[in-house]
């Protein structure tokens, strides 16, 4: 059930869950699991469950919003009715709206959409389970499904959220911290080169405050890149692939 | 500096990882040059070709090449071409001239009765445009309308294993079955005998266990069982 606000968010530098003030939740990656899609993955951070599912690159239609130059990429990001503490009502929301776009905005940043032109690449993502950082969990698996379905990119986009707690720069906020913390900050890097590609702000930081934000974030977006890298590689077993060699 | 690989030949890579250093090596087929590094476009395995550096990616849609042979079903007949669906993002066009060596009379004909919709036919792809417009031919050896059998799809990367060394795997299929079978590049395969059912089993197993060992034993083993 949901929780009445607590006093504190932070006792003696430890988080309500028993996290350091710099410590992430759980993550857990894995790529392949729908057979019918193109690509699939599912990525979870403690808690948030997301799905994603790609179909393409593929005819798009109508044919006047085809692009001559390039690809498409069209994003849905939905909730599960079952997600949340309230049931969360069928179809497309204002939320859900924005989220999409902002997720198809931050992978048309790495794919290689030049390759498909004229064509569409379709994203899905599905919140099974909400517990904050959803729309970061819904663009960690979304690019990963995308690498599953032999997309070209030029990097991986690692995601995670800061946020500022009882008055202390914090790690992936979660649970009660989203509902009653100060500060909520969802942050996407490329792991190779650093570059933004994703920055939503909901609460005040100053800028001493925001710098230290963002160094722990990219912090947090580098241990996200690990586990994507793992579960990337770990389909593929290195001596499955030099069988297929000497083929 | 000199040459600076990162990576060795076969290994696995991931989207973004740098392959090698420096401008000793170039970037080929799903690899691409930021500044001093060449790094991996997709999830696949690296491919060296004495400098070039290719990755070669284990899923994918088909996109279409000049001189594939592909297996495609006709989506429309319009008044000098056909639409050719090829199982890829970008449909293919059939001109009646590539199609039909006698003289034809456009006003006077319905062309349909060369090639009707639903038709399945193997053809050549001559020409890809750099806006991806994909130009068929019928003229070809191998190129024909194919009779009755049904269609397999598999994944168009996986169509070289499906085929084997020479032509090993595909021939054990076609001389265990007695069954009459096309492989187009574009992963859509045509079967075509009194065995289909057996020869489709053998496709979707080398479909589903492509990139295990020991792959021509297994097939070989389930072609026999069947034999009993």
């Amino acid at each position: 059930m949901k929780a009445g606000a607590p006093e504190r968010l932070i006792v003696d530098g430890k988080r309500l869950d028993g996290r350091a003030l710099d410590e992430m939740r759980e993550i857990e990656a894995r790529i392949g699991i729908f057979k019918r899609a193109d690509g699939s993955a599912m990525f979870r951070f403690g808690n948030t469950h997301a799905v994603a599912a790609v179909y393409g690159p593929r005819e798009l239609h109508p044919k006047f919003i085809r692009d001559p130059k390039k690809a498409l990429i069209r994003c849905r990001y939905n909730m599960a009715p079952f997600s949340s503490y309230e049931r969360i009502r069928p179809g497309v929301s204002r939320r859900s709206v924005e989220i999409s776009k902002i997720l198809k905005e931050a992978l048309s940043q790495v794919v290689v959409l030049e390759e498909f032109p004229k064509a569409t690449i379709d994203v899905f993502v599905e919140i099974l389970q909400a517990d904050a950082s959803t729309r970061c969990a819904a663009l960690n698996a979304a690019v990963l499904a995308l690498a599953d379905a032999g997309i070209p990119m030029t990097d991986l986009i690692s995601s995670c959220a800061v946020g500022k707690v009882d008055g202390e720069i914090v790690l992936d906020v979660a649970g009660v911290e989203d509902n009653y913390g100060e500060v909520d900050m969802p942050i996407a890097v490329t792991p190779r080169d650093g570059k933004v590609v994703l920055l939503q702000i909901d609460g005040i930081l100053t800028v001493e405050e925001f710098r230290k934000a963002l160094q722990l974030a990219k912090k947090g977006c580098q241990k996200v890149y690990e586990v994507q890298k793992s579960a990337l590689l770990e389909k593929y077993s290195e001596e499955d692939v030099n069988a297929v060699r000497d083929e | 500096m000199g040459e600076d690989l990162l990576v060795s030949d076969h290994q696995l890579v991931i989207p973004g990882q740098d392959l090698a250093r420096g401008y000793e090596y170039l970037p080929g087929k799903g690899s691409f040059r930021a500044g001093e590094f060449i790094r991996s476009k997709v999830l696949g395995q690296v491919r060296l070709k004495e400098k070039v550096i290719n990755v070669v990616s284990f899923s994918g849609v088909y996109i279409p090449k000049p001189g594939d042979g592909v297996i495609g079903v006709v989506d429309d007949v319009q008044t000098t071409f056909w639409i050719i669906d090829i199982n890829s993002p970008y449909k293919g066009i059939l001109v009646l001239s590539e199609a039909v060596k006698e003289f034809v009379e456009i006003p006077k004909t319905d062309i349909s009765r060369f090639y009707d919709i639903d038709d399945v036919i193997y053809a050549k792809v001559v020409n890809v445009t750099k806006s991806k417009i994909v130009t068929l031919s019928m003229m070809d050896q191998r190129a024909k309308k194919l009779r009755g059998g049904r269609i397999v799809f598999i994944t168009p990367s996986k169509v070289p294993r499906l085929i084997g060394k020479k032509g090993s795997m595909i021939e054990m299929i076609k001389e265990k079955t007695g069954c009459q079978i096309v492989v187009g590049q574009n992963g859509v395969i045509w079967i075509k005998g009194e065995r289909e059912d057996l020869a489709t089993r053998a496709i979707v197993e080398v479909e589903r266990e492509s990139h295990t060992k020991g792959l021509t034993e297994k097939v070989s083993e389930l072609l026999n069982g069947k034999d009993l």
